[in-house]
């Protein structure tokens, strides 16, 4: 009870001070009860101006890209300054009127504008962009009547430029501005609303190191949206700049060579995997897919039968015809199906079952042996070997030399192809592979469907003595700012279990292709240049026998033919190998051939040493 | 043990003001983030209440003479994981504030303040200062209280180490000083602050000096920090008297408000419902720290009046600097407004505190039955 006592007396010491206690934090409670008072009472009105229309703005300072230059330093994109139209919804109390003005100002309808704006906004505050590179006159019109269109702005920007217009465009790739549907991925993790970000090509893939990061400028805007002063500006991360892999010189010579025939065209440093050129054909300008083209040019572009927008090199699948011979006799050796010696004899045909399989030459080869079948691309022999092999080994060793699967270059939307097997067909067709199959098979006909990149990449590998190097497209990137230069490491090369002395009979048989009596290719040799190759004529329609060359020539050209030619140079040391391909143009020999030559001349005069 | 008389009509009144408060912060969290499609706050922000009427309950039952036995306990355990999280704690925000515990994880310097608050409390309700508080009588504390702070500072976390320090100070300010001692004190301190306000000023990070300085001179930059107060200084001033309405704030909706939901939800509801309910919002904090101090006056022994200062201290400065940061009167440290943010961790610790009260005020007549 006593040390109750004490207690309550310790108590009453302290209660007279709880009592002040409460006084200092309602005093405290009252100052800022008054604060709030001063600002909601007495200039509670100019802050509800400043909030209805808040002045303050944060406007994305975009990056500038990096620019891309080939593989000794010449620029093929950069940046060039563009002034661009935006409109600023929250700025605009009444749309009609500025519409009908700009209009007035700008050459674009009335109806496009309605358009434009129509479209759904999350942030009024955004500026929406109307148009691209505004001409001189626009500007001082727009200029000068600033006060009769509210919410309206220009801004000096970067636009993509790409220098030599089309060339390259799908290697190259385009812009254009960040969907909703991206920005809701998460890939995109530091870009914002209406940022430009790469679509396709090395724009697309290599788009986080040449991007750059945006900064942000703080504006303060009059009643009307204009800029009155810049209060604060973080600015821009600019993006790094790339080295590509490709020789502008050659590509030119091969975008030249390719011309208006539709096709493709890759060539590589078999040493390495790097990508020298590569070109498809028909081709689009960048420079307009990246300002943002009207609705109604894109739908012609994607109406386009000939499919300007696809990459034919990567994404292109053909039947690989007789440059799929290659895989057939490197098969042919490793499983000891025939010696090099052993001998076919060709009379023009090859009957199996109830069927005749013709061979392209009328009357037959007569008797050959496997340099002799490759050389003069005689059907009959590999239609026996083929179907002694039977239709797995001749997958197994395609796959090996990397057909019918992705090389993983960095390119987006890139095709496999198709090798056929037992199990394929068992898995896809449900249906068992019937031996006659496998007769078309042997000369790339039937199921088999390649990429010109894959067979580029499969002869670099035969030319590179089994090593095989997945393509690649950039050298290195230099920092903007700091100049830093640092390389991208080529990927590691794999060993194909593939012996060199089959190598060694196979290059003997491309060789001859080119440059000895007979060969398929002969029209193409070079005075000053070796070189080997393989011609490939891919059948379209499947023919089940083949029409005889004198009654092909009278198809319609859709039906025609496609021209293959794979091939490296020079012959004892190579140093580019390439993989040319061109739609319905007939023969490979007479139509692809004389292009490698052209490539080859040109890339090996230029680098040859002087 | 506990009598149906110990629970009165008052205490009604106390749960109807909490669940009001409560209520309030859920409307405004609500109203800011149902309309932008992001995860339900709200709903989760209602299982954090749930989680801290738990925690309320618990604080309340077992009798705080218990709960102050584990005050030294508590503390080493504080100081424990403070020093882990310098060490392995997950950063966020440039600032490392938090310790996982796979997926649970939790900010030591949320326990420091229920620990430092019972050993301060068992610390000066045992060496009980009669004559008032001296030079020696405060040494010891001091110590106890730096400890924490320098290693809360060091995260760094401003705003709640000068927070916590709320638990001192109400409790010296109730304790009182010696009069010789006040003399001498204001002097000393006199002197040094210069040399304090250095040492203070060296070990901030580079936001914190910025936000000071803005704090200072809220021109220098309107975007950064200052964007943010200037922003909160719209959305209060553009209630104006009736606010907008719940939907109506175009300041929170159009998310120029940052942290609208946790450290800025006072000016979301300023927006919204103007000087009338600001008035109304101080009305019922100030009802609520007065039944808090009613119970730390009746209390039936200096521990329990400590704690129960300690805890209307802490609850009182968080809201203080909180609002007073919004009207940027106080710099902007980013601490939440208690019971009304939204946050998991400030809300149970928060029940729990007052959970703690409520058992303050139930075992005040215990003895006399």
């Amino acid at each position: 009870m006593l040390r109750q006592a004490s207690s309550h007396e310790e108590n009453r010491d302290i209660q007279k001070r709880i009592v002040w206690f409460f006084g200092v934090i309602a005093i405290l409670l009252l100052t800022l009860l008054l604060r709030a008072g001063y600002f909601q009472i007495i200039h509670g009105d100019a802050y509800f101006e400043l909030s209805e229309n808040n002045r303050i703005r944060m406007i994305s300072v975009p990056a500038s890209r990096g620019i891309i230059s080939d593989r000794n330093g010449t620029p093929l994109v950069n940046n060039a300054l563009s002034f661009n139209l935006y409109m600023v919804p929250a700025d605009i109390p009444s749309l009609p009127p500025v519409i009908e003005r700009l209009s007035s100002f700008v050459e674009m309808q009335q109806e496009e504008l309605i358009q434009i704006m129509a479209q759904k906004r999350e942030d009024a505050y955004l500026p929406i962009k109307i148009k691209n590179d505004l001409s001189m006159k626009e500007i001082a019109l727009i200029e000068g009547h600033s006060l009769e269109l509210p919410g309206v702005k220009i801004e000096a920007e970067f636009k993509r430029s790409a220098i030599y217009g089309s060339l390259a465009a799908h290697l190259l790739g385009y812009i254009g501005e960040v969907s909703q549907a991206q920005l809701d991925s998460g890939v995109y993790d530091n870009v914002r609303p209406s940022e430009m970000i790469g679509r396709s090509g090395v724009e697309q893939s290599y788009d986080g190191v040449i991007r750059g990061v945006s900064g942000q400028k703080g504006v303060e805007v009059d009643a009307l949206g204009h800029e009155i002063r810049i209060l604060n500006v973080k600015e821009p991360v600019q993006g790094d700049s790339l080295y590509l892999t490709i020789d502008l010189n050659l590509q030119q010579v091969a975008e030249e060579a390719l011309g208006g025939r539709v096709g493709a065209i890759v060539a590589m440093d078999p040493n390495n995997g790097e990508v020298l050129a590569m070109v498809s054909h028909p081709t689009f300008d960048p420079n307009i897919l990246s300002r943002g083209p009207s609705p109604r040019l894109w739908n012609d572009i994607l109406q386009d039968e000939e499919k300007p927008l696809n990459n034919r090199a990567t994404q292109g699948q053909y039947p690989p015809g007789s440059t799929f011979k290659i895989v057939l006799a490197a098969a042919i050796l490793e499983t000891k199906t025939a010696s090099p010696a052993q001998q076919v004899h060709c009379r023009g045909y090859y009957p199996f079952g109830n069927r005749n399989f013709m061979d392209w030459k009328k009357g037959g080869h007569g008797a050959v042996d496997l340099h002799r079948a490759l050389v003069e691309s005689c059907d009959v022999y590999f239609y026996e070997m083929g179907t002694k092999l039977g239709i797995d080994p001749i997958a197994k060793f395609a796959g090996l030399l990397g057909l019918g699967e992705k090389t993983g270059i960095a390119l987006q939307y890139e095709k496999k192809g198709l090798i056929p097997s037992t199990t394929w067909k068992k898995r896809v067709r449900h249906e068992p592979w019937y031996p006659g199959e496998t007769v078309s098979v042997a000369i790339g006909q039937g199921y088999v469907s390649v990429t010109p990149l894959q067979m580029a990449r499969m002869i670099s590998t035969v030319a590179n003595d089994g090593i095989s190097y997945p393509p690649q497209l950039v050298l290195k990137k230099r920092q903007y700012d700091t100049g830093f230069i640092s390389e991208f490491p080529p990927r590691p090369g794999e060993t194909i279990p593939i012996s060199k002395k089959t190598l060694e009979i196979v290059k003997n048989g491309l060789i001859g292709v080119v440059n000895e009596p007979h060969g398929t290719a002969g029209a193409s040799q070079s005075q000053w240049v070796s070189m080997a190759g393989k011609t490939g004529t891919a059948q379209v329609v499947a023919i089940k026998e083949r029409l005889r060359s004198d009654l092909r020539r009278k198809l319609p050209p859709g039906l025609d033919d496609h021209a293959w030619f794979v091939a490296y140079a020079p012959v004892d040391t190579p140093k580019i190998a390439m993989a040319i391909l061109v739609e319905h143009g007939g023969h490979g020999g007479s139509v692809a051939a004389p292009i490698a030559k052209k490539l080859i001349e040109a890339y090996l005069k230029n680098s040859a040493p002087k | 043990m506990i009598e149906r008389r110990s629970i009165s009509g008052y205490d009604v009144a106390f749960f109807a003001l909490l669940f009001t408060l409560l209520g309030v912060g859920l409307l405004s969290i609500y109203s800011v983030t149902s309309a932008s499609g992001r995860s339900p706050h709200y709903l989760r922000q209602i299982y954090w209440i749930g989680l801290g009427l738990i925690a309320f309950l618990v604080m309340a039952w077992i009798d705080y003479h218990q709960i102050v036995r584990l005050a030294y306990p508590a503390y080493f355990l504080t100081i424990v994981s403070l020093l882990l999280v310098l060490v392995m704690g997950r950063t966020s925000l440039g600032a490392t504030r938090w310790l996982s515990f796979g997926p649970f994880s939790f900010q030591p310097s949320e326990l420091a303040k229920i620990s430092l608050l019972l050993v301060l409390a068992k610390h000066f309700s045992e060496h009980f200062p009669r004559k008032g508080l001296g030079m020696a009588e405060l040494i010891f504390p001091g110590v106890i209280m730096v400890i924490p702070m320098a290693l809360i500072l060091k995260q760094p976390d401003l705003g709640t180490a000068l927070a916590i320090s709320s638990v001192f100070i109400s409790m010296v300010f109730v304790l009182g000083f010696r009069s010789q001692f006040m003399i001498w004190s204001s002097l000393l301190s006199l002197i040094s602050i210069p040399f304090m306000w250095q040492i203070f000023w060296n070990n901030l990070k580079g936001y914190q000096r910025n936000r000071l300085t803005i704090f200072m001179e809220p021109s220098t930059d309107p975007m950064g920090s200052g964007y943010h107060l200037l922003q909160s200084k719209i959305a209060i001033g553009s209630g104006k008297i009736f606010g907008k309405g719940l939907w109506g704030g175009t300041q929170s909706q159009l998310r120029f408000l940052p942290e609208s939901h946790t450290d800025f939800i006072f000016s979301v509801f300023s927006e919204a419902w103007g000087f009338v309910g600001v008035f109304f919002l101080f009305v019922l904090f100030l009802l609520l720290v007065l039944w808090g101090i009613e119970v730390a006056y009746k209390a039936k022994d200096p521990l329990g009046a400590l704690l129960a200062i300690g805890i209307v201290g802490l609850i009182s400065s968080y809201f203080l600097v909180n609002v007073g940061m919004t009207l940027g009167l106080v710099p902007v440290v980013g601490i939440p407004l208690p019971l009304i943010s939204y946050g998991g961790t400030s809300m149970v610790i928060t029940l729990g505190l007052l959970g703690l009260l409520f058992n303050v005020k139930l075992r005040r007549f215990m003895l006399f039955y």
